[in-house]
């Protein structure tokens, strides 16, 4: 189902814990990103979607998940990334985002899942100003074995955005 | 050791409301001329525990009020006093104000300290009214309530029950508080006392003669120190000095109860949010059941599973058997946990007579008014939101139906004219008609009415349903003049939003001079709907089957453009718009001739439109899941469900729909323009 590689190594000393947050990072046009693994939910392969109208092209639909509805959100079409097709490896992470106090679920395509990191906050670097993707949903930047992790605030990336250009395109 | 009382606070409110439904309930049904004692009685308990609680949580300002009504009901009781019409009018009002001021402490706001005052003083002052027919009820005791200050003299004798100590009352404190009225001098009674050996330390053996002198002292201030034990000792209270019992008394003047006294005339929606729910212990027991018979059924099937080897054809029988007893358990499940959430109808039907009762004296008009039908189940929420509704269209009923005794006496009618309230089951909904025998609807003033507005164009012809759906129309309303019950044409259009908001719909049928009735059909829950699956390209939709008037093959010779931007299909003697749902989708179909496709005739909003489809899957009963627990609202889609093979599929929203298609270059017909351009 997923590409979880099995070297992690996790450093769970009592002062890693304070400091610090482990994060879920996943691959998505050659960057890797991070989410905060206590919103991940579940992780799961790519499903049969169904779409719902007059909504923008990064809302792929919504599945059923165990009994509940749950929208989709293709973050490569979000981050405005050229396209790919969906393949056996195309990996959805359901998250918990919390808007105003409600918790609700949604759903991220992404190309593959990559690692569990624990990441100390003084290691996150704060986001420089750069043009692609809005600043609002990048957490910071950090450098784990060599390689930059791009950290994602979801409840912003998954919230303000989605919904008030979902509202405005539908009216 | 102190107990946070707090916490019983909620349920003091929600028993203090019932309370006080039992006393208006109890109150309208009260017979002038012969009183049932079941009834007062009934009042006046309900009285004394919403008292007795309320002083128990301090709520002082709702004991006293409280206090002032049971006194009054407790002479009602006793036979001191005969029931009037005055004293009813008076104690309805008090329970409204009482209501008034329990919700006020409940949601910590100030109630209206005027009011509370007015009617204070209105029972205080039938409280000192003497009653001339209690005069004769010579009880040997002083009815006498004047508190004129002139110095009395009282012989009380007190013999408390063996166990009155138990009950946590110390006869020695009764004492020290009836000395606060005047001198007390007290004479113990030990003849029931038994030997020493034989005494239980925690029974009471002593009586008392009391004699209580002090100016002002009434039986009322005797009665009030004996209150908490008064069900648990024998009392009797006699005024020596009977010379002012003889007295001729100086005729009282009442404070007008005629005078109407400030009611709040914004009747709040009676029934509060409550977040709990009765439920009825079979109801519970019927679900354990059910479940218990699930875990069986599981059990059996898990049985199945063996060895694959074995898996043979007969294996394959049972669990098709199994599969089909699990159908069956599921489904008595589901349709026990949902009646759960039903309660009878009666618990919105009961505030209606009182309604009709103040509204009837309002207006002068007599009304017979009939409930049937009253333990018909509904869902809970949907009875919430049928309650407004349903008072504005009775209100109309006895505001603009029913005439005046005269008008009815001259049209040969009977005087008090009639309005019923019927429910009932019927084909998987519940019908609820309001029904009078008034003057029905006037089809010829609905019509003038609707030409002057520009609702309707001169001279077209409309059947008597049409006639009748112009009532619905915003704005709309025939009455002569505006009072603040009705007739300001705010009311129609929204009962019948609300009605359709719930999944119903609503009918009139009128006679002239005979009456109407209207009647409201609503289905029996609000989380499962019947509906009709479409193909609509590759995705399958659902829409509502209460929706969809007609299903038909396009014939292509009935479909005719206007101004090459709309398309309507002539279906008999209507043209019926049609809508390219794919187009208002932004999705594909798989047809874009018409004639490929089926239309699926819906009706909205009083509007019927055609849907273009690809193909009519099956009907099913689906479970409506929100879209907006985990996005949000989308316009056109009202809801999600989740069919038999896991897939999602989207529930049409009918009214959305036709209102979006109703937007200029809503992608209604793209392909139209496309062709133009």
């Amino acid at each position: 189902m997923s590409s979880i590689s099995d070297s992690t190594k996790l450093d769970i000393g009592n002062d890693a814990r304070i400091n610090s947050s482990q994060y879920l990072t996943f691959l998505l046009g050659g960057e890797e990103y991070g989410v905060d693994i206590l919103r991940v939910q579940e992780i799961k392969g790519w499903d049969n979607v169904t779409q719902i109208p007059n909504t923008p092209d990064y809302i792929k639909g919504v599945i059923n998940l165990r009994g509940a509805i749950v929208p989709i959100i293709d973050l490569r079409q979000r981050f405005n990334l050229e396209n790919s097709s969906y393949g056996p490896t195309t990996v959805v992470i359901v998250l918990k985002v919390i808007n105003h106090e409600k918790e609700r679920t949604v759903g991220i395509v992404v190309d593959a899942v990559s690692d569990v990191y624990n990441i100390a906050t003084d290691e996150m670097k704060p986001p420089p100003d750069f043009g692609g993707i809005d600043i609002e949903f990048v957490n910071g930047l950090a450098t784990i074995e060599d390689k930059m992790v791009i950290t994602l605030n979801i409840d912003e990336l998954l919230n303000t955005a989605s919904i008030s250009e979902a509202e405005t395109a539908a009216h | 050791m102190s107990i946070d009382i707090t916490q019983f606070h909620q349920t003091f409110f929600e028993e203090s409301f019932e309370g006080l439904d039992i006393m208006e309930s109890g109150l309208l049904d009260l017979d002038i001329g012969a009183v049932d004692n079941d009834t007062i009685n009934a009042i006046f308990r309900a009285a004394h525990s919403i008292k007795g609680g309320s002083a128990t949580f301090g709520f002082t300002n709702i004991a006293t009020f409280t206090h002032a009504m049971e006194t009054l009901l407790d002479e009602i009781r006793d036979g001191h006093r005969s029931v009037s019409t005055e004293i009813v009018e008076v104690l309805l009002q008090s329970v409204d104000c009482l209501r008034d001021m329990i919700t006020a402490q409940r949601d910590e706001e100030e109630p209206d300290g005027e009011r509370i005052t007015q009617l204070q003083q209105a029972l205080d002052g039938l409280l000192g009214k003497e009653n001339e027919d209690s005069e004769d009820d010579s009880l040997g005791g002083s009815q006498n309530k004047h508190d004129d200050g002139a110095p009395r003299e009282w012989d009380i004798s007190f013999t408390p029950h063996p166990h009155l100590l138990k009950t946590g009352n110390d006869p020695a404190l009764l004492f020290r508080e009836l000395e606060s009225l005047g001198t007390l001098t007290t004479e113990v009674d030990l003849t029931g006392l038994p030997p020493l050996s034989e005494m239980d330390p925690e029974e009471c053996y002593l009586s008392w003669k009391l004699k209580l002198s002090g100016s002002g002292v009434s039986e009322e201030n005797i009665k009030e120190v004996f209150e908490w034990v008064e069900d648990d000792c024998d009392l009797v209270i006699k005024e020596i000095a009977p010379a002012t019992a003889t007295e001729e008394k100086p005729p009282r003047e009442i404070p007008s109860n005629k005078k109407p006294i400030a009611k709040s005339v914004s009747k709040k929606s009676l029934t509060p949010e409550s977040s709990s729910i009765r439920v009825s212990i079979d109801k519970v027991d019927t679900l354990i059941n059910m479940v218990g018979e699930l875990v069986i059924t599981q059990s059996m099937m898990g049985n199945l599973d063996g060895d694959f080897e074995d898996f043979d054809h007969a294996r394959l029988e049972q669990l098709r058997e199994g599969l089909s007893l699990l159908e069956r358990n599921i489904r008595e499940l589901q349709e026990s946990v949902m009646r759960i959430r039903m309660l009878p109808i009666s618990f919105i039907f009961s505030r209606f007579p009182r309604m009709v009762h103040d509204l009837s004296q309002q207006l002068g008009k007599q009304i017979n008014f009939e409930m049937s039908g009253e333990q018909t189940e509904l869902d809970k929420t949907v009875m919430e939101k049928i309650g407004d509704p349903l008072v504005h269209l009775v209100r109309n009923s006895i505001d603009h139906g029913i005439e005046t005794p005269e008008i009815r006496k001259q049209a040969g009618k009977p005087e008090a004219g009639s309005v019923n309230l019927n429910a009932y089951h019927k084909g998987g909904n519940i019908v609820i008609e309001i029904s009078d025998d008034g003057a029905g609807l006037n089809k010829d003033r609905i019509l003038s009415k609707a030409l002057e507005k520009g609702l309707i164009e001169e001279g077209c012809q409309l059947s008597d349903e049409k006639i009748f759906e112009l009532l619905f129309q915003p704005g709309f309303s025939t009455a002569e003049t505006v009072s603040d019950i009705s007739g300001r044409g705010v009311g129609m259009d929204v009962v019948r939003r609300n009605i359709r908001g719930l999944g119903g719909n609503i009918d009139i049928a009128s006679k002239e001079g005979q009456g109407t009735t209207f009647t409201i059909r609503l289905p029996l829950t609000l989380a499962i709907l019947d509906g009709q699956l479409v193909r609509i390209g590759n995705e399958t939709y659902i829409i509502p089957l209460i929706s969809i008037v007609e299903s038909l093959l396009i014939a292509p010779e009935n479909v005719n453009s206007i101004a090459s931007t709309s398309e309507v299909y002539k279906l008999r003697e209507e043209y019926i718009p049609i809508i390219r749902t794919h187009g208002l989708f932004g999705t594909t179909s798989d047809a874009e001739d018409l004639e490929d496709g089926l239309l699926v005739v819906i009706e909205g909003d009083g509007q019927k439109v055609g849907l273009f489809v690809d193909e009519l899957l099956g009907q099913q009963q689906v479970v409506i899941k929100s879209l907006e627990t985990n996005y949000q609202r989308v316009a056109g889609i009202s809801g999600a469900t989740i069919l038999g093979d896991g897939t999602v599929a989207l529930i049409l929203d009918v009214e959305g729909i036709i209102g979006m298609s109703r937007k200029p270059g809503n992608g209604r017909n793209q392909h139209l323009e496309k062709a133009v351009a």
